[in-house]
This record gives structure tokens, C-alpha cells and sequence, in this order.
């Protein structure tokens, strides 16, 4: 794993800690990391949190978006966290506010979003079981 | 507005160039972008843009340029009371063709997302591009402290 990024485990959730300047084999390592971290711990979801993360360029945005198309076609729910106000001031800016993404303010809130949808989840599969 | 070329430089001592000539010199080149920000006493807003878009016109010379080279030259600038950054950079690649399409949002020859161009433009206060085919291209960028 490379010095700009940690995985932890918290229960059935991965958070993926990025910090640094991230050029893009880092980012696109990271991808791979985290990805193969889901499947082979069957977690269900991924939280990457970017509050260490100065600068969020197209590229790196594209692969963060795309990271968690990955975790969700694996079947489990990923969001991005803590991105700087700078950051998102700059995303918008460039046309690259990655709009099909999750996204909450920081770890703690993105924690409760992923329970939140995990739970309406399984309420429309009991409702399905029932009618 | 004023042009980028009528911009006193603060200190013309004080640029930076960058070589760029492969992937890990985008690093570099946001470094110091970022350097020269800070120095020249930009906010954290104003910084984080500058340095996306730095970033952005650095990767457009690895993606098109010929043999991805070119050069990023970065200083601060000053303006009456202003002060800020002005970042320039150059290759002699293969030029564009069309710049009006590539000033356009979407519009990629090269497989990208096609937003480097026109998104560093929307980054940045002062933006302004020189290319024709067989020529290379020049951009220059500049943000101010306010």
C-alpha cells in the first residue's frame, strides 16, 4: 500500500484514508488496493476520505468516481468524505463535481449515510417478500 | 482587464521552471505552483484553484504534446496593490487545429475528459492561449490575491 493512503477496518465497512499530493499511478493504485480490499473481506461498504487530500484534479476525481462504481457493482456502498470546501469550489469550477457520487462531509456523517442506505436497502427487500 | 503580457512580474528572480516530461513532474509542478501561491499571499481558495489548474495544463502537455515534453514556468506577479501567480506553459508540440473546440467543455482529441482547457480557464482570473498547428502551444494563466 502506498505512504498516502491507510485502510482500516470498522465493523463490516472499509475507510480508505488518503493524504498528500496524489499523482495519478498512486491514485490508480489505490483503486486496485481498495477494490481487491472489498471483495476479499466481503465488506459491505467503503468510505475514502479525502480531508488530507489538497488538490483533486479531473484525473483524480475520474478514478475516485470510478473507484466507487467499482465497490458498488462488487455490491457494496461506497461514498467520499471529507472533501476540502476548496476542493469542491475547485471541482465545480472545472466541470468535474463528480455528480453519481456519495458524498458527505466527513467520516463520522458518510458512516451514518452508509447505514442509513444499507437499511432502506433491506426494507424494500422485506416489503418485496411480503407483497 | 489587463493582459497576461502587460503583467509586471514582482520579481522576475523569482520564477521557477519545470521540465515536463513524465508523470511524476505533475507533482512537481503543483509544488510549485502551490510554493509561489502561498508566496505571493493567496488564499487557500485562490491557491487550491490555481494549482488544480496548473495540474490540468501539466497533464494536457504529457497527454499531447510531442513526447509529452514542455516547460511550466511559474512566478509571482504583481499589479498596482495586487499580487499574485502567473504560471506559463509551453511545448512545441503538434499545436491545435481548432481552438474554439478545444476551448469547449467535452471536446477531446486525445481520450480525456475534456475539460482541461475550459475548466483551467473557469479556475483561473486571467487565461490565455496561443497555439497553431505545427507551432506548439503557449498558455498562460494568473490568479490574483482577490
Amino acid at each position: 500500500m502506498p505512504d498516502h493512503s491507510a485502510i482500516m477496518h470498522m465493523g463490516q465497512d472499509l475507510l480508505v484514508i488518503l493524504h498528500g499530493d496524489l499523482d495519478d499511478r498512486t491514485v490508480e493504485s489505490i483503486e486496485r488496493e481498495v477494490t481487491s480490499e472489498v471483495a476479499r473481506t466481503s465488506a459491505r461498504g467503503a468510505l475514502i476520505d479525502v480531508s488530507g487530500v489538497d488538490v483533486i484534479d479531473s484525473f483524480v476525481a475520474q478514478v475516485l468516481a470510478r473507484l466507487v462504481r467499482m465497490v458498488r457493482l462488487l455490491g457494496a456502498e461506497a461514498a467520499i468524505v471529507g472533501i476540502r470546501p476548496a476542493v469542491a469550489i475547485s471541482l465545480v469550477e472545472l466541470g468535474a463535481s463528480m455528480p453519481d457520487v456519495t458524498t458527505a462531509l466527513s467520516a463520522e456523517q458518510g458512516m451514518a449515510r452508509l447505514r442509513r442506505m444499507r437499511a432502506d436497502n433491506s426494507v424494500r427487500i422485506d416489503h418485496g417478500k411480503h407483497c | 482587464m489587463a493582459s497576461i503580457a502587460e503583467i509586471p512580474a514582482a520579481d522576475p528572480l523569482a520564477s521557477t521552471s519545470v521540465a515536463i516530461d513524465g508523470e511524476s513532474d505533475l507533482l512537481r509542478v503543483r509544488s510549485v505552483a502551490r510554493a509561489h501561491a502561498r508566496q505571493a499571499g493567496l488564499g487557500v481558495t485562490a491557491t487550491t484553484k490555481v494549482v488544480t489548474a496548473a495540474s490540468e495544463l501539466a497533464r494536457n502537455i504529457l497527454h499531447y504534446a510531442t513526447g509529452g515534453r514542455g516547460i511550466a514556468t511559474v512566478q509571482q506577479a504583481a499589479s498596482g496593490q495586487k499580487r499574485g501567480v502567473r504560471a506559463v506553459f509551453t511545448d512545441s508540440g503538434p499545436g491545435i487545429a481548432d481552438l474554439g473546440a478545444a476551448m469547449r467543455s467535452g471536446f477531446s482529441t486525445g481520450g480525456g475528459l475534456g475539460l482541461g482547457l475550459p475548466g483551467s480557464r473557469r479556475l483561473v482570473d486571467e487565461f490565455s492561449i496561443d497555439s497553431a498547428p505545427g507551432s506548439g502551444t503557449r498558455v498562460a494563466i494568473c490568479q490574483w490575491d482577490r
